[in-house]
């Protein structure tokens, strides 16, 4: 593989400007891949983070290691390189995925580790008098989880989780890479058939800068209506 | 099918590249450290004019991909080494991560502290430099290393610039010989072998330095 498939097509340089609003579909389609990447990888992500994180506080060491090693395993292994073995290495073992299949996969499992330590964390700090009291009050474990326990470590996981959804949302151009037509994708075949390297370049800032911005508001939102449930002033961050 | 022979005709290429991906780790993270001090020094300063458009900045480069940075600097600046662009952009980057650490580090330090350094007539250079950096410093050494732990995972993103760091060399390798597989495992087994000593190590620092 030439190390970026088709960062310098040669193109006929058309007049900037009209050409990028007559190219605004395809960005938009390039944009909602980007976007369906971003939310399926962190659906996931939050699915492997509570399994795994639940896993961590098992008393039974054999749960509990292997949560550790998966955790350790993918963190410890950087997202490209997943990202590509999932597309160039297990097609040869007999095993092949869709492109945007081997991308959510590994997000999901990249961020997904990260997520279990956010989990295993917020779950930890709630204080041990509310599983005390709720174990008084003859609660069944899943009524103690449910009812007590996770609504009070759910506010302080959302921040961190936060955190890890804008760096997924900024490693989601990596997909470029694996044949994937994402925003990525398509802004670079609109630099190079316009030849306007510095707009399309800047566009594509602007426009992962907002889908962030974006994401950091939603994820506010979410805070303070966990918060309020609780009881607690809605201390959202800008 | 996975060849051990392959593995073995492969690993010095990707262990070349390895030595490529140190190297960028270690000048990068060496210009976040200092470089985002600077930021956190400057963005104190009572000046609007100063501290505004150095927070959108900040604020902008912090949550834009690295990658679309990378692309940007390397097409829009010619004829600098594609190594050297990735030291930069990867440290920029990263410095406006570490900025942040430094921030709240320095703002950790008690009030006191610097009305005795006034209280003392030091001036600035010594008050930060004798009393606010060696207390800030302290507390911060876990979360500028972890950094560093995530920089040295994201070094790969240097490959689409041309810079023959290890998972370019792994994608080389695996394409001239139709070896994949073993290219990227190899890869992702350098990175796991060389990431579990540092965040042991980095586990070890935390633990010595709470005290």
């Amino acid at each position: 593989m030439s190390s970026y498939p088709y960062a310098f097509h040669a193109g006929e340089p058309l007049s900037g400007l009209t050409e990028f609003t007559h190219s605004l579909p395809s960005v938009g389609a390039g944009l909602w891949v980007t976007v369906q990447a971003t939310v399926l990888g962190a659906a996931l992500a939050l699915l492997l983070a509570f399994v795994l994180g639940f896993m961590a506080r098992s008393r039974r060491l054999l749960v509990r290691g292997s949560s550790r090693v998966v955790v350790e395993f993918f963190r410890g292994t950087s997202l490209y390189v997943q990202m590509f073995w999932l597309f160039f290495a297990l097609p040869i073992l007999g095993f092949k995925l869709v492109p945007l299949a081997c991308a959510v996969v590994a997000f999901g499992l990249n961020y997904g580790a990260y997520g279990s330590e956010v989990v295993r964390g917020a779950l930890d700090a709630v204080p041990r008098g509310q599983r005390e009291a709720a174990v008084a009050l003859s609660m069944t474990p899943w009524q103690r989880m449910r009812l007590v326990v996770l609504p009070q470590a759910w506010p302080q996981m959302i921040p961190p989780f936060n955190n890890l959804l804008i760096q997924l949302l900024k490693c989601t151009p990596l997909m470029s890479l694996i044949t994937i037509s994402d925003v990525t994708f398509q802004m670079d075949q609109l630099r190079s058939t316009t030849g306007d390297t510095a707009t399309a370049y800047l566009l594509l800032l602007v426009v992962y800068f907002v889908l962030a911005y974006a994401l950091t508001l939603a994820m506010n939102g979410l805070e303070s209506v966990a918060k309020a449930r609780l009881g607690q002033p809605a201390g959202g961050r800008a | 099918m996975w060849s051990w022979e392959t593995a073995r005709e492969g690993l010095p290429l990707i262990l070349h590249g390895f030595g490529i991906t140190l190297l960028a780790t270690v000048f990068g993270s060496l210009l976040a450290v200092v470089l985002g001090l600077g930021i956190a020094v400057l963005r104190r300063t009572p000046s609007r004019w100063v501290t505004l458009p150095l927070r959108a900045a900040v604020e902008f480069v912090r949550s834009t991909p690295v990658m679309i940075q990378l692309f940007a600097v390397w097409v829009l600046v010619p004829g600098l080494d594609p190594l050297v662009i990735g030291i930069a952009v990867l440290g920029v980057h990263y410095a406006t991560y570490t900025s942040e650490v430094y921030r709240a580090g320095i703002d950790a330090v008690p009030k006191g502290q610097w009305e005795a350094a006034v209280a003392l007539s030091l001036p600035p250079v010594r008050t930060w430099f004798a009393v606010v950096l060696p207390q800030a410093l302290r507390k911060i050494v876990p979360a500028l290393g972890n950094y560093v732990i995530s920089m040295f995972k994201e070094t790969p993103f240097l490959s689409v610039i041309t810079v023959n760091e290890m998972v370019h060399e792994a994608n080389r390798f695996g394409s001239d010989h139709f070896a994949y597989l073993e290219a990227f495992t190899l890869a992702a087994l350098v990175f796991l072998v060389a990431s579990c000593p540092t965040s042991i190590l980095m586990r070890k620092l935390e633990k010595r330095l709470a005290h």
